[in-house]
């Protein structure tokens, strides 16, 4: 007897949404072996890891204010994946787009009723300028996507904290912060007593216009084939490098609207700690949503309680906090070997009859 | 000017520039055995650190620096035998799979250091390799102290260049990684086995990963910080299209990087020129981004790399 792969036609319902679930299943038994090194008893760890974000109101609304910027830069990295334009750089476009709704919400001559929204917006075009450069790098010059949205996250780090710590710093604090932006660019606060925030609810409109967005349009659609096959593409007439200029755009645009809501909504200011690797987190949630952008909201909020639980389980049971990580990295390997079920079948076949 | 300039100008400068340069030296070998063999490793970043992390461990609860490299190389062995399991045995995206092996290899560094070490106040350190002089060669004036008193490991990671050279181009086994690396179905047809070729090509790269990792902490360094590679790995990937796939070119590359790297840090030092640290810290990332763009155009990759084999598609 043995096994051999075989191309599925195509792949049923059932077996898309069961397979990202069995990625967790299978993340959460490899990582209990972790958790059983730490000394720690795996049923109490992760029972820490996932209820305390379901344990109260406030920490169900908690983990929707932590799964707003994950849902972006998933969002950003799904398109950009669709169009294999690999963007890696989600993590320095969020903080291109920190950067731009700080400065905007700091500017004492806008009238208030304009704030938000421009706040919004630039943080969005500030994001797309800086998926843009690597976009073009690629298409003009043929350097590779991956190293250089790469290599630019370092350098608007640099660039970001250099600002920080020079012209930008806050003279009444001291610390290497920006200012706060004024009180009347904070975001709007959607539920009493908590900081569910407008940036949540962008997150979650983002979601469907996404899906529509590569669902029913001919852009989507052109997305979709420069990614899956490009010679068909060219073929085809799709113009691939205003194609993939584009999804840069759209990609980085998302990515830096996820700056707006952690300044506008959280923090009122940019520093450096502003985005603890949600750029990274995003390729994660991405690659288990199936680049399907409706899928990126559940993949996101699963992060979500993994990122916050990680400090609850870690405080309860010792077992220490980049738990979260490993099962970042297990979940996204496990993941890609998920994927292998949706495209190929498994056979057994007997030799005998062969 | 002529001040900033023999400030930055001597012999100790010269050190120390080829000190910086053997950990990209070292992964950037690595990364060119797995792309000689079609294989684009993107989990260098991770694989160096969880590298630096278990070599350092190794070192501090061993006291031997040796067992401590030993320990980084394995360590970047396994994580690259699972990046072929994906890429060469599942044929998966080798673009996605290496960020899942660098954030899986990050996850595990970050883990189990903190396991082993807690939270100390004051990280735990070693004592770091010393420089070894080869005699009669440290003493030729001006040559002797830049090349030949160095680390062993610095020593080791020169040999490495011609190693690799005459590895890749003079072997029969070379002939093969290579040929596995443009051709695989050729290869194929001609009896090599695809797969065991370019699991050896990742096994080599990561162990070369794992040693320059180790490296960092045990020569330039002597404790582990979670930042201790903070970028360069991927830079490394940029040396090799920077050296055209060669041994000669990308060690060329490493040095050069590492020239400017040196630089920044003693500009950095050098009171003459006052700009904030971070514009420095970014040069090199700019420059690699820069010299991509210069080299790209006319960079002939190998012409399997990225592609999976399956023997019965062609």
């Amino acid at each position: 007897m043995h096994l051999r792969l075989e191309l599925r036609e195509h792949t049923p319902l059932w077996l898309n949404l069961a397979l990202p679930f069995s990625a967790v299943l299978a993340t959460l038994v490899l990582c209990s072996g972790l958790v059983a090194l730490a000394d720690a008893n795996v049923i109490d760890a992760y029972s820490k890891l996932f209820l305390s974000a379901v344990s109260s109101r406030f920490n169900m609304v908690e983990t929707f204010v932590k799964a707003a910027p994950l849902i972006l830069t998933g969002l950003a990295v799904t398109v950009a994946f669709k169009a294999k334009f690999w963007n890696i750089g989600a993590e320095g476009q969020l903080l291109a787009g920190a950067m731009g709704a700080a400065f905007v919400g700091g500017i004492e001559s806008l009238p208030t009723f304009s704030l938000v929204p421009l706040m919004i917006i630039f943080s969005a075009v500030c994001g797309a300028c800086w998926a843009l450069l690597p976009a073009v790098l690629r298409t003009r010059f043929k350097v590779d996507d991956v190293v250089t949205t790469l290599l630019l996250n370092f350098v608007i780090f640099y660039i970001m904290t250099a600002l920080l710590d020079g012209p930008w710093k806050d003279p009444l604090s001291g610390y290497p912060d920006s200012p706060d932006i004024r009180m009347d660019a904070e975001f709007p606060i959607l539920l009493r007593a908590t900081r569910l925030h407008l940036g949540v609810l962008l997150s979650l409109v983002a979601a469907p216009l996404v899906w529509l967005l590569i669902r029913r349009t001919t852009l989507g659609f052109s997305i979709s084939v420069v990614g899956e096959n490009p010679e068909a593409a060219a073929y085809g007439g799709i113009p691939i490098t205003r194609v993939l200029i584009y999804t840069a755009l759209i990609s980085g645009a998302l990515a830096g609207l996820a700056g707006a809501g952690e300044v506008g909504g959280l923090h009122f200011q940019v520093m450096a700690g502003i985005s603890p690797g949600y750029g990274y987190t995003g390729i994660v949630i991405a690659m288990l949503a199936r680049l399907n952008p409706l899928g990126v909201v559940p993949a996101a909020l699963f992060f979500a309680i993994v990122v916050t639980g990680a400090e609850a389980m870690s405080r309860a049971t010792g077992v220490p906090v980049f738990l979260a990580d490993v099962i970042q990295g297990t979940a996204l390997v496990t993941m890609l070997i998920a994927q292998l079920f949706s495209t190929y079948r498994v056979r057994t076949h007997l030799s005998a009859s062969e | 000017m002529d001040e900033i300039l023999s400030q930055i100008f001597h012999i100790g400068f010269f050190a120390a520039l080829i000190r910086i340069a053997t950990p990209f030296i070292l992964a950037t070998i690595g990364e060119l055995f797995a792309e000689r063999s079609g294989v684009l490793n993107l989990g260098i970043e991770g694989i160096m650190l969880f590298g630096a992390m278990s070599g350092f461990t190794m070192a501090y609860f061993s006291n031997s620096l040796w067992l401590g490299v030993l320990a980084a190389m394995l360590t970047g062995m396994l994580m690259a035998i699972l990046m072929g399991f994906l890429t060469v045995s599942l044929g998966l995206s080798q673009h996605v799979s290496g960020i899942g092996v660098t954030l899986l290899s990050t996850g595990f560094a970050f883990f189990f250091y903190r396991l082993i070490f807690g939270q100390p106040s004051t990280p735990p350190n070693i004592k770091a390799f010393t420089p070894v002089g080869i005699p009669v060669l440290m003493d030729i004036p001006w040559v002797g102290p830049v090349l030949f008193q160095q680390a062993a490991l610095t020593y080791l990671a020169l040999l490495l260049v011609p190693l690799s050279a005459f590895l890749l181009f003079q072997t029969p086994w070379g002939l093969n990684l290579r040929t596995v690396g443009e051709n695989p179905h050729a290869a194929d047809s001609a009896g090599v086995n695809v797969s065991a070729m370019r699991y050896q090509g990742l096994m080599i790269s990561g162990a070369l990963m794992g040693a320059a990792g180790a490296f960092l902490v045990m020569v330039q360094f002597n404790a582990f910080t979670f930042g201790v590679i903070s970028g360069r790995g991927w830079v490394c990937i940029a040396l090799v299209v920077f050296g055209q796939w060669g041994p000669w070119k990308s060690a060329a590359g490493a040095l050069l990087f590492a020239l400017i790297d040196a630089l920044q840090l003693r500009l950095q030092a050098s009171s003459a020129i006052n700009l904030p640290y971070q514009v420095f810290l970014m040069m090199p990332f700019v420059l690699t981004i820069v010299t991509m763009t210069l080299v790209s155009r006319n960079a002939r990759a190998p012409s399997a790399l990225l592609k999976p084999f399956r023997k019965e598609e062609r």
